[in-house]
């Protein structure tokens, strides 16, 4: 087996585990590094396949494409950690107003 | 060349520039720079489609790099339908939704929608498989940033779902994409198609890509994240997302299912998927009857709907095609209408369930128009864009000789008439006391009514579409 191919399946394990933790967990920040973790492992793989062809240099296109795939993921990342931090926050807020309401009265 | 380039650029260029300008000028521009952005667009769409109409199919290279190495753009029958659907549709939507979110939420409304709007037409138009994915994951991004636009904790919840299931949906066919390319080194889809061989890492890609792209639009069994999302999300924004964002997942499968992976995989995958679709519009349609609140009702029915776009996979005939893309368009156009004419019922009454519609149809005529023509259409009542669309199907069925389908089209309508007339019926009973109905602009009154409109030309004058799609068609 050369070594591409060990690389190439160790991404797909890695997208395998983020894709089980991913509908495994309830808390929001795990699903969000599970989607990470899935991410990552579809680069993985496309840096893997780069090698495919054993002589010459590396093919360069899946660096490109892995490239806009990290910019892509990032993006999503932070949306989805600033929307959970909003939540998490409004939450916050109203278990405190719940909790503040019946002794004011 | 230069021209073909500058009509198909026009309909990406024009709402990027006007979201960004709509940004960047104060809370008094943004209604002028948006509404100017989008009657460019709407030109600049509508041009392009006449262009291909008359002359044929254009493709363009962007930046002069042709495949293997460049991404390239094709504008086709089938794309140019879609972009007239989005442009329409979307800015009938938008109308509405100025006056139904508050001044704020305008302010953030127009900018994203303008942003969505150009991820959907670069969607639409693009022949490479990972700028479709980009292209993708730009209208997700756009869409969960809409869903939240109101900032509170519903509409969060709903966002962030939402990004949690599109995610692995999009990551799904990324793998997908990234096994064709180590197989066959393209990502063109012409290209694509010349070079798939049947074998296990095609299969697998074909996998990864279908699952990935029924998360995301969704189809049943994948739907679950579809009814609370809509739910939570704003009205106008639910519209959107029911009418076309979901429409640009299907789109892609759409795309690679028929024009890659078909000849290389078995007719017993087309029937998988088949049965998805017949099992989506069963289950679909009777949830849809059993909800107590109005939106959940045409949520669930959306999740039907979609179930009747997968029947085109088993069959693949070109009537097929016809029929579900139709069905596509003129979904679009029936289930836009019924959100928004649900928006407004929230805005009149502010009571969410059923039983709120409760003597409306006298106090708000065009609104329950709306509500009963948009019907029509999803039910597939004559003359409407649902008959015609369900009219091909039934054709390709028996054409096939796939009857079960017909069976599956007869019980699907029956089950929307009766959530249809679930609506309609409570409406016409007399207003209860005690219920104060606050009164609605015109303007929004008359956009769901607009949008239901154009379900009903779509029924009255097929063969303008019907030709358009045929224009640069596989077969």
């Amino acid at each position: 087996m050369s070594s591409w191919v060990l690389y190439a399946l160790s991404g797909m394990a890695m997208f395998s585990v983020g894709l089980v933790g991913l509908f495994a967990h309830r808390h929001v920040v795990k699903r969000i590094l599970a989607s990470n973790i899935m991410g990552s492992g579809v680069l993985l793989v496309l840096v893997a396949l780069a090698r495919r062809v054993p002589s010459g240099a590396p093919d360069p296109i899946p660096h490109a494409l892995v490239l806009t795939g990290i910019v892509v993921s990032v993006s999503s990342t932070a949306l989805g950690v600033a929307l959970a931090r909003r939540i998490s926050r409004l939450q916050a807020a109203e278990s405190d107003s719940a909790r503040s309401r019946p002794e004011g009265s | 060349m230069t021209g073909a380039w500058a009509l198909m650029a026009w309909p990406v260029i024009v709402p990027l520039l006007g979201a960004v300008l709509a940004l960047l000028v104060g809370r008094d521009g943004v209604r002028i720079v948006a509404g100017v952005a989008s009657i460019v667009t709407l030109v600049a769409v509508a041009v392009l489609a006449w262009k291909v109409a008359t002359v044929g199919a254009l493709h363009q290279d962007i930046g002069g790099w042709g495949a293997p190495l460049g991404i390239g753009w094709r504008a086709d029958g089938l794309a140019v339908l879609m972009m007239l659907t989005v442009a329409l549709v979307g800015s009938l939507i938008s109308v509405n939704a100025l006056d139904h979110l508050g001044n704020r939420e305008d302010r953030e409304y127009l900018p994203l929608w303008l942003f969505v709007w150009c991820a959907l037409n670069a969607l639409v138009m693009s022949a490479d498989a990972f700028n479709l994915y980009v292209t993708l994951e730009l209208t997700t991004l756009g869409a969960v940033a809409l869903i939240v636009v109101r900032r509170d904790l519903p509409g969060l919840e709903a966002g962030l779902r939402y990004l949690l299931f599109a995610l692995p949906g999009s990551l799904c066919y990324l793998l997908g994409i990234s096994l064709l390319y180590g197989a066959y080194a393209a990502l063109d889809m012409g290209l694509l198609a010349q070079r798939v061989q049947p074998g296990p890492v095609t299969w697998t890609a074909a996998a990864l890509v279908t699952v990935g792209l029924c998360l995301k639009t969704p189809l049943f069994p994948l739907h679950v994240w579809l009814p609370p999302t809509y739910g939570g999300a704003p009205t106008p924004v639910t519209a959107l997302l029911s009418a076309l964002i979901s429409k640009g997942s299907y789109y892609v499968l759409f795309r690679m299912w028929l024009e890659v992976f078909a000849p290389v995989l078995d007719a017993e995958v087309g029937q998988f998927l088949g049965v998805l679709g017949a099992a989506a519009v069963l289950w679909g349609s009777l949830l849809a009857l059993s909800q107590s609140k109005l939106k959940q009702v045409v949520a669930y029915s959306s999740v039907a709907q979609i179930g009747y776009m997968f029947l085109v996979f088993p069959m693949a005939t070109s009537g097929a095609r016809s029929g579900a893309i139709y069905l596509v368009v003129s979904h679009a156009a029936a289930k836009a209408s019924m959100f928004v004419a649900v928006g407004n019922i929230h805005q009149a009454v502010g009571i969410t369930e059923l039983g709120g519609v409760q003597g409306l149809a006298y106090r708000m005529p065009f609104t329950f128009l709306a509500m009963a023509l948009g019907g029509i259409s999803l039910i597939g009542i004559p003359p409407s864009g649902g008959f015609i669309a369900k009219w091909y199907l039934l054709n390709a069925a028996i054409q096939t000789h796939q009857w079960w389908w017909g069976g599956v089209l007869l019980v699907g309508s029956l089950l929307a008439a009766a959530y249809v007339f679930r609506i309609l019926r409570g409406s016409f009973l007399p207003l209860p006391p005690g219920v104060e109905v606050r009164s609605i602009p015109l303007g929004n009154e008359l956009a769901p009514l607009a949008l239901a409109l154009i379900a009903l030309v779509l029924g009255l004058v097929p063969w303008f579409p019907l030709d358009l799609l045929a224009v640069g068609a596989a077969r």
